[in-house]
């Protein structure tokens, strides 16, 4: 497992300072220490399409956006990040939760967890699924995918992190 | 009032301030009336102009920093009212041109007519939310905006009379990102516009 607050110094480290999102109670625990991380906002969002906004809005002016959610969400996402964030070239990095993978989930979970992958690489949205063996390299790829200005989606899955809820 | 007349009465305020448009009708307006390098034209992503015209002001308090909106993006996104309301950005003017219909799309109707926006922005928590429908009031009011604590919100009732020959953006959207990129610069800690 891999300790929240020493990820959110990670990303802090690499620059990133804008936090926004919709929670998941598997990112309870990371959106815990954003809540208590002093000079960098976590704003809630309302839904993750607002957040697609409000990150993009954040990067234009300066900041280093994440956006935290659920895989519940890529649906309400898509229109934004394949007519916002890929054809502007606005980089992201989402922080997303794979509920329903391998099917073990509850029923509203399953679906989206099926398919999540694949409407990834349907919309052409790079990603990564992060372990605790392999997060230092998959934020150094991401890193690298936003200073391409694009962005870049870490699928957590449950147990990855410590929850605190 | 037509909706271009109120652009016509708005654009000439504008200085240096970044302004976020919302697809269709008020990109195309606006960008037909006069382009500028601090304009972020968003061609897609309806809804969405709220909530990165949010993030560019939370982002750059020094900057005054104002959304062209429209009536179905506003319906769309009626959860981000209550964000802008919640972070309270005092930089923030939020414009609403209300026209009642889907206007680029063939002036199907919206439901702006039975919804008083600017009472929703108002209840919100938005602190200043203003309502205009005759061209020689849009000035004062935006004045008002502009030079009170926001975040502000007016909506100016518009005639549906958008001339579908009024052409589109001409910028990629690489080069619209570059250039409001480069028009509102990096902060300089302590600045104040």
């Amino acid at each position: 497992m891999l300790s929240s607050q020493n990820f959110v110094d990670q990303l802090t480290d690499k620059g990133f300072n804008f936090f926004t999102g919709v929670p998941c109670s598997l990112l309870s625990g990371l959106i815990s220490c954003l809540e208590k991380t002093p000079d960098v906002p976590y704003i809630p969002a309302v839904r993750e399409d607002a957040a697609v906004g409000l990150c993009a809005g954040a990067y234009m002016a300066g900041s280093l956006p994440v956006l935290l959610m659920q895989n519940s969400g890529l649906g309400y996402c898509l229109n934004a990040f394949t007519s916002l964030n890929l054809i502007y070239k606005i980089p992201t990095l989402v922080i997303m939760s794979w509920r329903g993978c391998g099917g073990n989930d509850a029923p509203e979970h399953i679906i989206m967890g099926k398919i999540n992958e694949d409407l990834l690489k349907a919309a052409g949205m790079d990603y990564a699924v992060i372990t605790p063996e392999n997060h230092r390299d998959v934020l150094e790829r991401a890193v690298r995918k936003i200073n391409e200005e694009l962005p870049f989606t870490l699928l957590v899955k449950k147990g990855i992190f410590d929850e605190r809820h | 009032m037509k909706g271009t007349e109120a652009f016509q009465e708005l654009i000439p305020l504008l200085k240096d301030q970044p302004v976020v448009h919302a697809n269709g009708y008020i990109c195309r307006e606006s960008f037909q009336l006069q382009d500028r390098e601090a304009n972020f034209y968003m061609i897609g992503s309806m809804g969405l102009a709220s909530s990165i015209g949010l993030g560019v002001a939370l982002c750059r308090p020094d900057k005054k920093v104002i959304i062209f909106d429209g009536d179905g993006n506003v319906l769309m996104s009626m959860g981000t009212l209550a964000m802008i309301a919640a972070t309270a950005p005092k930089n923030l003017v939020h414009i609403v041109f209300d026209n009642q219909v889907y206007e680029s799309t063939g002036s199907q109707r919206s439901l702006s007519g039975s919804v008083p926006l600017e009472e929703v922005a108002r209840s919100s928590g938005y602190p200043v939310a203003l309502k205009v429908s005759k061209k020689e009031e849009v000035k004062p009011a935006f004045e008002k905006l502009m030079n009170g604590d926001g975040p502000g919100f007016l909506l100016i009732k518009v005639d549906p009379v958008f001339d579908p020959k009024t052409g589109r953006v001409t910028h990629t959207p690489e080069e619209i990102k570059t250039r409001f990129m480069n028009a509102l610069g990096r902060r300089e800690e302590g600045s104040r516009n």
